[in-house]
């Protein structure tokens, strides 16, 4: 599952998510990535929220995800990749609404990852993975 | 056949070799004066350097040394102890490998002086055998020295779990729940049993869960956090939820989550403020000094 062009910036870390502390590991990552470019608290916490999520969607339903983290700092932008080899999201509508989920969660994961970042795209296929891409501005 | 030399000069010039790999390793800049003694650095090769050579007088007979035979059992046993005694005074991984092989130059010296073959195979065979030999003992260096830091990390998570659920009695009936860190599934089911037990040791009517000290509320910790105070309204308890910075308050309206019925207050001060509203204590400070 590789629909995207590597994302804009110089890379800043690489990490591989397969069990629960890989997402604690991975967003702490994120946050050190908004510290480089100075980013203020509350920018902070809404991107490394807005990670958490996509990263937790990666290992649950993914089965693990690959992390690629980039540094744009003209624009000072954190950009996040997050791809899976899972089974894919069949109707990306109705997963990005919110209260629907297909696990025990609240249903706001995707959602709300989204209302929280800059940028935010998903791509999906069926049996073949999923790969979301964020971005927050410092 | 190039293990009886390997032998012969191990046997022959022990006391040389372990000169030579100490100087080594005092050039390679592994001799850690600060972290031990001559003595003991010296002992440590020694314990090293016997069962090494005892294992190569043992493969004599073989066409080559075979790092997996169980003559080197005895190695492996010295090894664990050297790399344990070493790494708990603080001696990298990488250096401890270093270490090990720090033994190779100065016996390669000595192969050379000694195999004369015309061709050079003999001398060629004999450097590659020892050197398989030693890479795989550098290896087992570093495989133990990870082994040894994962025990470290994994009592240091055992430790910081008990450390991280604690449940202090605040006043008659209220007790707090300080949360500090990340919230896994596993800590939140630890948080939820110690708060429920409390609940009922105490006599608790009010459970403040503060989270001040947790750093990313994202919906699964919210969804842990609902489902405790939810447990704790099943016992008849009531839970108010302190310690919610501006930060986390903006980010968890953006992600849409819901605290419901659940009492939300900015600070553990407010919400034991409240607290003792609900229960009708009246907490009177009297000046000491008085004015």
């Amino acid at each position: 599952m590789k629909t995207l062009s590597p994302p804009p910036g110089k890379p800043f870390d690489r990490l591989v998510i397969a069990v629960e502390a890989d997402v604690f590991r991975s967003r702490q990552a994120v946050g050190r990535a908004m510290d480089r470019l100075g980013a203020r608290v509350i920018r902070r916490t809404r991107l490394v929220t807005a990670v958490s999520e996509i990263f937790r969607n990666g290992l649950v339903y993914g089965g693990g995800a690959e992390v690629v983290i980039t540094l744009d700092e003209a624009d000072r932008m954190v950009w996040v990749d997050c791809t899976d080899q899972g089974p894919g999201i069949a109707d990306l509508e109705l997963a990005m609404k919110d209260g629907y989920t297909t696990g025990k969660g609240l249903g706001r994961g995707l959602g709300g990852a989204k209302r929280l970042v800059e940028h935010f795209e998903i791509h999906s296929v069926l049996g073949e993975g999923t790969q979301v891409r964020l971005a927050g501005r410092a | 056949m190039p293990v009886p030399h390997i032998h012969k000069i191990l046997d022959t010039q022990r006391d040389s070799l372990l000169r030579e790999w100490a100087s080594t390793q005092a050039e390679e800049g592994l001799i850690r004066k600060d972290l031990f003694t001559e003595a003991e650095a010296k002992a440590q090769i020694e314990t090293l350097y016997d069962p090494l050579a005892k294992g190569v007088a043992a493969s004599v007979d073989q066409d080559f040394l075979d790092p997996d035979d169980d003559v080197w059992e005895d190695l492996r046993a010295a090894l664990a102890e050297v790399t344990r005694e070493r790494t708990k005074r603080g001696v990298s991984t990488g250096d401890m490998a270093t270490f090990v092989l720090a033994l190779k130059y100065p016996l390669f010296e000595r192969l050379r002086a000694s195999v004369t073959d015309t061709n050079g195979t003999v001398l060629m065979e004999a450097i590659a055998q020892f050197t398989r030999l030693i890479d795989s003992v550098a290896l087992y260096c570093t495989e133990i020295c990870i082994a040894e830091r994962d025990k470290i990390i994994q009592r240091q998570h055992d430790e910081m779990m008990e450390l991280a659920t604690p449940v202090v009695e605040l006043w008659d009936r209220i007790v707090a729940v300080p949360l500090v860190g990340t919230l896994d599934s596993m800590r939140a089911q630890e948080v939820m049993e110690s708060t429920l037990s409390a609940i009922v040791e105490k006599k608790a009517d009010i459970v403040i869960i503060d989270i001040t000290g947790v750093m990313t509320v994202d919906t699964q910790v919210a969804q842990h956090l609902i489902r405790t105070a939810a447990a704790v309204r099943l016992m008849g308890a009531e839970a108010i939820i302190s310690g919610i910075s501006p930060r986390i308050a903006q980010t968890m309206v953006q992600l849409g989550v819901d605290t419901g019925e659940i009492r939300t207050r900015g600070s553990l001060r407010m919400a034991l403020a409240d607290a003792f509203r609900q229960l009708d204590t009246d907490v009177v400070i009297r000046s000491v000094r008085g004015n």
